[in-house]
């Protein structure tokens, strides 16, 4: 398809920015910063689902851009920076595994990711194909993320960073799932994150900290 | 016309409760919802049967032999478990454990619950079972926590992050398929994600994406399933959330995560030509089977027992659909009938036995017989029953799987068997110790309801005894369908 090449250097350019925002999730200890960092990667979505949107005639893309652009800069990290603000939780304690290391499990990750996207790739007719192995490396960092912290809020965003990597992998393989479908993912993610604010009082109430090692007793005895 | 109100009755229950819920009579209004519902299941059986598949609504909804019998088996369990939880969650309420605000939040919870089973099950959208599923999960996730103890908390936080991984990683596999229909079915009219059309066409798409699909498919849904090594969620929210759940959560969720896996199994294996799909499923559901049978011998929860027990029923159904051909999948699709039923009736009994002990401690509960014969027999013809005892129907499936193992893979026979055995006598020297001997248990304030508990158990034992002509056509269908 000969799509116009600043778009595609475009959507490159936003793939670059999604996988480097994710390392900068990965080293990031602050938590007000990783609210930003995620908000930033929402904008980024938005950004180069549009493009996408606009060098395809998809028109269904445009709401799904327009999608994104309320829900992930805007709501979910409004959402986040309340329940931040509230709970009053600012740093991250120290990470299971120590941040360098992280980062170096992170760069093995990236490299898997594109080799397991390679045969993929080659098959894709979209402009935005290279953008494959990004999108599959951003959910594998998101779990990475999970794994590492011990702050139920930083698991929180890890999760959601997943999801926007799950949502880049569906625009730049497939141009965007049906509508239908993309409302419901959408629906289930803002319920998931409510539900998400519900647990953090509960867990606060129980424990008196949002640290999770304070709730591993439910272990194989 | 049965169909919409199959999936309307749930829905609007759930609304209703959420406003109703915190009244005197709210149970009632749930079980009332819930037995509505299983009329419209039983109505959409009846014409299923009568004038064959059904296809509607633009294609959005698809029933034929496979999923209506688990429709039917869906709203049946969710029948009597709502008319289970009526006494039951009075008794909590009477304990303390309770109060009325979080009894609306139970009931409209599980009306809910009930609801998006229903719909991944009727759905004949990819996207729209993936987001039914992820659905199920948020329903339920408060309701595991509804004690609000420590131990709750921990378990619903579990359940939320491993489910939410899981489910995330069945989304890709979702796009990964998408992304393969739509080269050949086209991006337009989006029926690139309905079942129907993918089946249709599945032997022209591409088999590299779809294997690699179906490990992210497998493994995604699998953790919902219960399938090791992502069950840990499993056992904890099973034991701290309340017994209904438990119930529907191990009859119900668990069968409708594993009919997800069949419905993408069908797709990758008209793709890939190759027993690759199966060999997963094969490897997965035996691991499941024995790191279960080692883990049984570990508990100390009641809950949290039967938990692992269904984790290594799921682990043999998985196993048997990896095999494939007509007997491993009528066995696996009768077992998956047997073991939901029993599963559910189980729950029911050990809910109460908990209620009277104060403690779900096994050591601490004694001699039920000796208190309430009808909750002892219960749980002792339920135990024996999952355990494969004959004459009940969980032997005549396990039967059936082994023979077929034996026949087609005879490497894995001695596994399943020791597997088998070893989880026998974990399960039986407690519950045993549990059912006879002396007792100080008290009475409950209001009597349970153990109707359900004996229809359950009559049905598995006729299961086993005699599979009335029409059902066993009706499996034959289903069990063709998957090939």
């Amino acid at each position: 398809m000969p799509a116009p090449t600043w778009a595609s250097q475009l959507i490159n350019l936003g793939a670059a920015l999604l996988l480097l925002s994710s390392f900068a999730m990965l080293s990031q200890r602050r938590i007000l910063s990783l609210v930003n960092l995620f908000a930033l990667q929402g904008a980024v979505l938005y950004v180069s689902t549009a493009i996408v949107a606009h060098t395809s005639g998809a028109t269904h893309l445009y709401a799904s851009a327009l999608l994104s652009l309320i829900l992930k800069v805007i709501v979910l990290p409004w959402i986040l920076h309340r329940l931040i603000a509230r709970l009053n939780v600012r740093w991250d304690t120290e990470t299971q595994l120590n941040i360098p290391a992280t980062m170096l499990v992170g760069i093995v990750i990236v490299v898997f990711a594109f080799a397991l996207a390679q045969p993929i790739a080659q098959l894709s007719a979209t402009v935005t194909r290279s953008t494959l192995g990004i999108a599959l490396a951003v959910v594998l960092l998101s779990f990475l993320m999970m794994i590492t912290r011990r702050k139920a809020v930083s698991q929180v965003i890890g999760f959601l960073a997943m999801e926007n990597g799950l949502f880049f992998a569906a625009t730049s393989a497939t141009y965007g799932m049906p509508m239908v479908v993309e409302l419901g993912v959408a629906l289930d993610v803002l319920v998931g994150t409510l539900i998400l604010g519900v647990f953090f009082f509960q867990i606060r109430e129980q424990f008196d900290s949002l640290d999770l090692h304070h709730i591993e007793r439910l272990r194989e005895d | 016309m049965a169909l919409l109100l199959l999936l309307a009755i749930p829905l609007v229950g759930s609304f209703a409760l959420a406003v109703f819920g915190a009244r005197r009579w709210a149970a009632e209004l749930n079980a009332g919802f819930s037995v509505a519902t299983f009329a419209a299941a039983c109505a959409l059986t009846a014409r299923v049967i009568a004038e064959g598949p059904l296809l509607v609504a633009h294609e959005q909804f698809f029933v034929d032999p496979f999923n209506v019998f688990l429709i039917a088996l869906t709203a049946f369990v969710g029948m009597t478990t709502s008319l289970f939880s009526r006494p039951y969650m009075r008794v909590e309420e009477a304990h303390g454990r309770v109060n009325r605000r979080r009894l609306r939040l139970y009931h409209s919870m599980y009306q809910l619950f009930c609801f998006t089973m229903l719909a991944a099950l009727s759905t004949n959208n990819l996207g729209i079972l993936w987001v039914a599923m992820e659905a199920a999960t948020l329903s339920t996730v408060l309701l595991v926590s509804l004690y609000r103890t420590a131990a709750s908390i921990e378990a619903a936080w579990k359940y939320f992050i491993l489910c939410g991984v899981g489910i995330a990683q069945a989304l890709f596999g979702t796009i990964l398929l998408y992304f393969a229909a739509e080269k050949i079915l086209g991006a337009e009219g989006s029926t690139a994600l309905l079942w129907t059309h993918l089946d249709a066409v599945k032997g022209q798409l591409e088999p590299t994406v779809l294997g690699l699909a179906f490990v992210f498919l497998l493994v995604g849904y699998g953790t919902k399933a219960g399938l090791a090594p992502l069950h840990n969620w499993l056992p904890d929210a099973h034991a701290e959330g309340p017994t209904p759940i438990s119930a529907v959560l191990s009859g119900l969720l668990l069968n409708v995560a594993l009919y997800a896996v069949v419905r993408c199994k069908i797709l990758v294996d008209g793709a890939t030509h190759s027993p690759f799909a199966g060999h997963l499923m094969m490897g997965f559901g035996l691991l499941s089977v024995v790191l279960s049978a080692f883990f049984l011998w570990r508990q100390r929860d009641v809950k949290r027992l039967f938990g692992y027990s269904s984790i290594e029923h799921m682990g043999i159904i998985t196993f048997a659909f990896g095999m494939g051909g007509p007997i491993a999948n009528f066995a696996a699709l009768l077992h998956m009938t047997v073991h939901s039923l029993t599963k559910s009736a189980i729950f029911f009994t050990v809910g109460h036995a908990a209620q009277k002990a104060g403690t779900q401690v096994m050591d601490d509960i004694r001699g039920l017989i000796a208190v309430s014969p009808t909750i002892g027999w219960g749980l002792m013809l339920g135990t024996l029953a999952i355990l494969g005892v004959p004459p009940f129907g969980v032997f005549t499936s396990e039967f059936l799987v082994l023979v077929t193992a034996m026949r087609e893979h005879a490497w894995a026979t001695p596994i399943l068997l020791l597997a088998l055995a070893l989880a026998f006598a974990a399960i039986f020297r407690r519950v045993q110790a549990m059912v006879f001997g002396d007792s100080q248990l008290k009475p409950l304030p209001h009597s349970p309801a153990l109707l359900p508990v004996f229809a359950h158990l009559l049905l598995v034992l006729m299961l086993g005894v005699y599979i009335p002509p029409a059902l066993a056509e009706w499996y034959r269908l289903a069990a063709k369908l998957i090939g």
